[in-house]
């Protein structure tokens, strides 16, 4: 058996057969849309090329752009927020086995919980505005980072960190020279939810109580039952939430995963 | 009792006291807040009056739906694309970026194709719930060891004996996560369906009480939901560990 | 296949149990479409009724391969493999019980419940269900251990279950794919003589799958040496052991001839082996 040889292979092949699987699944993805286009009728779900031309119309109209900076804005801010806080608060409980412990099935239980029903809270903390979908955005995003985080900086090798002891490195060369890189496959995993589920919580704050931004648009959109619109936003949502969940895992897959 | 154990209850009953004193001084004036013992006055008095009874077993009867659809749908997908490697491949990408796509957009969807009932509603949280039911019993049955496999075959089990006997006891552990997660993810679907689109269920209640101000129903009800939610899962993660221990995994 | 082309041995015609006729097994390399490796054959084998065969040879010379086809776990690619006569296609025969070499112990079930798996499709009434079960926990020393779960349990005790797991089902011929290989030394040889134990009590067949000559040289009857990849038998050597035997024996001269001989066949073909995995990379 030559072992480097099936390596090399292993890596390049599953990559090349992903574009492909990749595409037919957005053939496929398509086509049954079009299908339920054609049961359904044209007037209450568009096709796909409705969908797209009307994407493209949407676009280039200027009211468009205001709410789509709106939501940018917000989800920036607050997946900045969940990967600095997360990973912050990962590596601390990961490294204190008590302090991890002590916290973690806090976070676990808040994680299940259904968080919309916290939002009214927020509303109230921080009043309607930009600040309330930061926060709500951030609350959904900040947990599956910390809590991947927190297990993969625990359950890295005890043999590695025993080197690391042994060559005397300080605390910030253990993390950037053993933890981080030993823990970042994992790590990966989390803030790719953690992308997500920001992307989630900041469009349901501005669903349920926002007079701006993508998450309003929609709702608006389905208050006035603008079955065109409904679809061209949640088109270009999935696009987006689609290209960088795969861009992630592409990343993750090309760096950290040593196959 | 663990150490840590008694620490978190210390820590959080400390924060509850915090609250409280914030709340009793004024700190945290009465529209933002209640004091924590108010808001437990408050809930029992809902459950006493009956007033919301109707719409607490609707969204938990429709939560509940959700889970079971979700799990029997999830399990039997899952076996199912366990035996079908190259669809499964073809799948995965979906998977992988599922809970990134906004489920909630497609309401409006559901509701031209069920109506305006708690169909849409159930679907959402089914919906929802499925794709980590899937992913988390497929991650299972690919740890199940090839030898057990071999046993079966050795032992002349049939598909169904072998999905029944050895596939599906092997992955208990990981189907009970799954349903961990199931119950989470339904009752976000339900419960935000309702919040943003609905006349009726806890999260309409939710929703109503606060743009009317009414923190003396809106608090009780967000507690009775983190109370139900945290115990569901309390309750699953227990189960789960106790196998996990059986097999000397935890 | 003609009988005077198979290596035999002895002067009076045995039963034959199993029989594999110019067997060939080929495998598709994964990852690597078109490319085909020979992993076994041409063999010709006959066990007979009764006798306990053991077969060595260097690693992956197609020891477990040879097993799996014999239980119908695979199918040979040229060639047949009958057992009491009748032809295994791939298709699982009834009366053959294998122990494999990693743990196959059930963890969610207990160590009774394990044993009463293989029982549970056939059709026995309970009664006679836990004597087997009873006569099998007490024959492997787990009678003790009847409501524990695997996890509770050593290595070697885990493939105690495995073994009374296989017994209780009464098999004709017992597959053994180096059921021994995880143990320690000390335990693989107490092991040994439980697995001989059984073999008597049972007056099943034992083809036992090894690595390791000296396990081969104390337990077997026969012992098959196998060649390099593609394996094929190279030799069979009699042991001429007395059917009442335990580890002691080790400790007879005619034991180290067995494993000097053994070593001698097989040197060669472990360096083959060996030099291979060393030449493709």
């Amino acid at each position: 058996m030559s072992v480097p040889m099936k390596d090399g292979s292993i890596k390049r092949r599953p990559l090349k057969r992903g574009w492909t699987d990749t595409l037919l699944l957005v053939v496929l993805l398509l086509a049954v849309w079009q299908g339920l286009a054609w049961v359904i009728g044209a007037a209450e779900l568009p096709s796909p090329f409705t969908t797209i031309a009307f994407t493209g119309r949407l676009l280039t109209s200027p009211s468009f752009w205001p709410h789509l900076l709106e939501t940018a804005k917000a989800f920036g801010v607050a997946l900045l927020l969940s990967v600095v806080i997360g990973l912050a608060t990962g590596f601390l409980l990961g490294m204190n086995r008590f302090a991890g412990d002590l916290l973690e099935p806090v976070l676990v239980a808040v994680y299940s919980v259904p968080k919309i029903t916290l939002y009214p809270i927020l509303l109230l903390l921080f009043g309607l505005g930009i600040a309330a979908k930061v926060a709500f955005g951030t609350i959904h995003g900040v947990i599956p980072i910390a809590l991947f985080t927190l297990a993969a900086v625990r359950n890295t090798r005890p043999v590695l960190l025993k080197t690391g002891r042994v060559m005397g490195l300080s605390t910030r060369e253990m993390i950037s020279g053993i933890l981080l890189p030993a823990a970042m496959p994992e790590i990966f995993t989390g803030l790719r939810l953690g992308f997500s589920l920001t992307l989630i919580g900041t469009l349901l704050g501005e669903m349920f109580a926002s007079q701006r931004g993508l998450g309003f648009m929609l709702m608006n959109a389905i208050g006035l039952h603008n079955v065109d619109v409904i679809m061209a936003l949640t088109f270009l949502l999935v696009l987006f939430a689609g290209c960088a969940s795969g861009f992630l895992l592409y990343l993750n897959r090309r760096f950290y995963q040593h196959v | 009792m663990k150490r840590a154990t008694l620490w978190r209850i210390g820590l959080l009953a400390a924060a509850v006291a915090g609250l409280e004193i914030l709340c009793l001084a004024g700190a945290i004036d009465r529209l933002t807040m209640q004091p924590p013992h108010r808001m437990a006055v408050d809930l029992v008095r809902l459950l006493a009056g009956g007033a919301l009874n109707a719409a607490i077993l609707k969204t938990l009867g429709n939560a509940a739906l959700a889970v079971v659809i979700a799990m029997v749908v999830g399990v039997a997908a899952a076996v199912a694309l366990h035996r079908l490697p190259s669809f499964r491949r073809l799948l995965d990408p979906l998977f992988a970026t599922y809970y990134a796509v906004p489920m909630f957009a497609f309401y409006p969807l559901l509701v031209v194709l069920f109506g305006l009932g708690d169909t849409p509603q159930i679907f959402i949280g089914a919906m929802l719930a499925v794709v980590a039911v899937i992913v988390n019993t497929l991650n299972g049955l690919d740890r199940i060891p090839k030898v057990l496999l071999k046993t079966a075959r050795v032992n002349r089990l049939s598909p169904w004996e072998t999905a029944v006997r050895i596939t599906l006891p092997c992955a208990a552990p990981y189907i009970l996560g799954a349903a961990k997660l199931a119950v989470a993810y339904a009752l976000i679907g339900i419960i935000g369906a309702e919040f943003i689109m609905s006349t009726s269920g806890m999260g309409y209640e939710i929703s109503y009480a606060y743009t009317n101000f009414d923190n003396a129903t809106m608090y009780p009800l967000i507690i009775l939901i983190l109370a139900v939610s945290i115990a569901v899962n309390t309750l699953l993660a227990r189960w789960e560990r106790a196998l996990m221990v059986r097999r000397g995994l935890a | 296949m003609t009988a005077a082309k198979k290596v035999q041995i002895a002067t009076v015609a045995p039963k034959v149990h199993v029989s594999l006729g110019a067997v060939d097994k080929e495998f598709a390399q994964p990852g690597r479409p078109g490319e085909i490796v020979h992993a076994l054959g041409p063999v010709d084998l006959d066990l007979r009724q009764g006798e306990f065969f053991a077969v060595v040879g260097p690693s992956g010379c197609g020891k477990s391969t040879l097993l799996e086809l014999v239980a119908g776990l695979s199918t040979a690619t040229r060639g047949e493999v009958a057992f009491e006569g009748r032809p295994i296609h791939g298709r699982i025969p009834d009366g053959i019980g294998v122990v494999f070499q990693e743990d196959a112990s059930f963890p969610w079930l207990s160590v009774h419940d394990n044993i009463a798996f293989g029982l549970r499709r056939m059709k026995i009434d309970r009664a006679e269900r836990e004597r087997r079960i009873g006569v099998a926990l007490d024959m492997m020393g787990l009678s003790a251990f009847a409501r524990s779960f695997p996890a509770q349990l050593s290595g070697g005790m885990r493939q105690r279950v495995c073994i009374a797991r296989t017994l209780v089902t009464e098999p004709r011929l017992i597959l053994l794919d180096e059921p021994f290989g995880a143990l320690d030394q000390q335990t693989r040889l107490l092991m040994g003589d439980e697995v001989l134990n059984l073999w008597r009590k049972t007056g099943a067949t034992v083809l036992l799958i090894t690595h390791s000559l000296d396990e081969a040289a104390l337990l077997a009857d026969r012992i098959g040496v196998m060649s390099a990849r593609p394996g094929r038998l190279i030799d069979i050597v009699e042991t001429g052991w007395p059917r009442d035997r335990d580890s002691r024996i080790a400790q007879e001269e005619a034991f180290g001839a067995i494993t000097a001989r053994l070593w001698r066949l097989l040197r060669g073909e472990s360096l083959k082996a060996m030099g291979k995995v060393g030449g493709e990379t």
